[in-house]
């Protein structure tokens, strides 16, 4: 195998007091489409704010091309090519729908992204440039959301928990333009709760309970009883 | 006796220009990073006495010392909070304001140490009296200057706000710090920016404030309560708001010191507390979603 774009070893995290993770081992090659699954306050994005840099680690727990980088601030991460759509899409209220895809694109790295392609993914977003982003149904918020990370033209994409509380429907449009973003050579990691859809997009696949990785494996691999069991603990 | 009450609100109108370049950047300050910054009055005094200090060392013309004043402020500024005021910034709005307080003490002091007591004067030369006539009232061109440069201030604030990148990053970390620092923007530093810009509106205004009327170290708290008072009137988070807030401010003052030349101050407390008592808010409060 090729040498991982990411690699977590060992990584613990915590808010003040409390240890939200342990030891947690992870990597994710050029390319590849990872999900990583588990219940409500599982780690899941705790995982994501430390390998984004919301929250610094050991600088050798995390390394990204062979650097380490764990203990870099957020902007710093941001501009190595990791790119977080964060939890609850967290869109800048002050700013209308292209302005905050202009603000994902200010890292100013090249590649394929750029306000025409995300217009081309999603169009309803182009009709809507203009208005406040708060005024977005929302599925076109986390259109937005997505759309401000790939601006940033990143290496990895952290898409964390982008269909919650949104309509089937509007999850499966926006699962349905995952593989036009990651063809291009992205990599991805996708956090879910829907253990089904997470499995039918990723070719691996870690499953987080209580802040510690309970399986791993290929996504076909797996049984429904072990992902089960990994999942809830029982 | 007519002449007279026009006249004076004209100049009112002109003196709220200097109210609103001292407000803005106060305003400006508060949007980006909720920091209240009680120095700010000492600063504007401070930036009055750079202006004298280049003026009489160069044999400069005070407003062409700008070119000078401005920079170093601006540099003060990015130093200012690169160093000391972004280690005071967290969830709790008190530390910036105890530090504030105690920068403003350090500057007051430290001026009268250097310059002492006594009042000084930016001498305006030709400009500090000369003045043009306007349908039988006489007005001055240095108050005028001091108000077209107060709009100009606030439409060039308005337009780097809302039509720059920067402007962009001035918005996205004043809603989300963390999201902000995602797209790659170091908060330190775009707070470090922000408060660059509004020590060069600083250093604008000091100088004129010296040009206007003369200065000593300790009359800075006062100008800052001006600041405040327009800040509030206008609207906060309103930067024309805050332009209308010190226009307002001005004639009050000066319609008070027409009818007895003590009310000047305490007319302009007093339309002060009546706009916040009728609207908290202030009278142009900014949309939120």
């Amino acid at each position: 195998m090729a040498d991982p774009l990411l690699t977590l070893t060992r990584l613990d995290a915590h808010y003040n007091d409390f240890q939200a993770l342990f030891g947690i081992d992870f990597d994710i090659a050029e390319g590849e489409v990872v999900a990583i699954i588990g219940s409500n306050g599982a780690g899941k994005s705790t995982l994501m704010r430390s390998i984004s840099g919301l929250i610094t680690n050991g600088a050798s727990q995390i390394s990204y091309r062979g650097e380490q980088i764990g203990a870099l601030r957020a902007d710093q991460i941001a501009e190595k090519g990791i790119a977080l759509v964060p939890e609850g899409r967290q869109l800048f209220p002050s700013l209308s729908v292209e302005e905050n895809l202009l603000i994902g694109g200010q890292i100013g790295r090249s590649g394929p992204w750029s306000l025409a392609k995300i217009f081309e993914l999603f169009p309803v977003l182009q009709e809507r440039r203009d208005q406040a982003s708060t005024s977005l149904s929302g599925g076109q918020q986390q259109m937005v959301a997505i759309g401000r990370a790939l601006m940033a033209n990143p290496d990895l994409l952290l898409l964390d928990e982008v269909s919650l509380g949104l309509a089937p429907v509007i999850i499966k449009s926006i699962y349905d333009a995952l593989p036009q973003i990651v063809g291009g050579g992205m990599s991805a990691v996708i956090v879910e709760q829907d253990i089904s859809k997470a499995l039918s997009v990723s070719s691996r696949f870690y499953c987080l309970q209580e802040g510690r990785v309970s399986l791993e494996g290929e996504s076909g691999s797996q049984t429904r009883e072990a992902i089960s069991r990994a999942y809830f603990g029982v | 006796m007519h002449v007279d009450w026009i006249n004076s609100i004209i100049q009112g109108v002109l003196l709220g220009g200097l109210y609103a370049m001292i407000a803005a950047g106060l305003s400006l300050i508060f949007g980006v990073m909720r920091l209240v910054n009680i120095a700010h009055g000492d600063l504007i005094i401070l930036a009055a006495y750079l202006g004298l200090t280049v003026a009489s060392a160069l044999g400069l013309y005070p407003l062409t010392a700008l070119l000078i004043v401005v920079p170093v402020m601006a540099v003060i500024g990015y130093g200012l909070q690169r160093i000391v005021l972004n280690n005071t910034l967290s969830d709790d709005i008190l530390p910036p304001l105890l530090v504030t307080f105690g920068l403003s003490v350090i500057i007051q002091n430290g001026l009268l140490e250097i310059y002492s007591a006594d009042p000084q004067k930016l001498d305006a030369g030709q400009l500090g009296v000369a003045s043009t006539n306007v349908a039988g009232i006489s007005v001055g061109l240095l108050p005028l200057l001091m108000f077209v440069t107060a709009v100009v201030v606030i439409a060039g604030l308005q337009w780097i706000f809302y039509r720059t990148a920067l402007g962009r990053a001035f918005r996205a970390v004043s809603d989300n710090q963390d999201v902000a620092q995602l797209m790659g923007l170091n908060k330190r530093h775009v707070y470090g920016v922000a408060m660059a810009l509004s020590l060069a509106v600083v250093a604008l205004a000091g100088i004129f404030l010296g040009m206007r009327t003369s200065f000593d170290p300790s009359i800075g708290g006062g100008r800052l309560i001006f600041g405040f008072e327009a800040v509030i009137i206008g609207g906060l988070g309103n930067l024309w708001g805050t332009l209308v807030g010190g226009v307002i401010l001005g004639v009050a003052q000066n319609i008070g010191a027409q009818i007895n030349p003590g009310w000047q101050v305490l007319a302009g407390h007093v339309v002060f507390l009546f706009i916040l008592a009728v609207r908290p808010r202030g009278l142009f409060p900014r949309m939120t979603g």
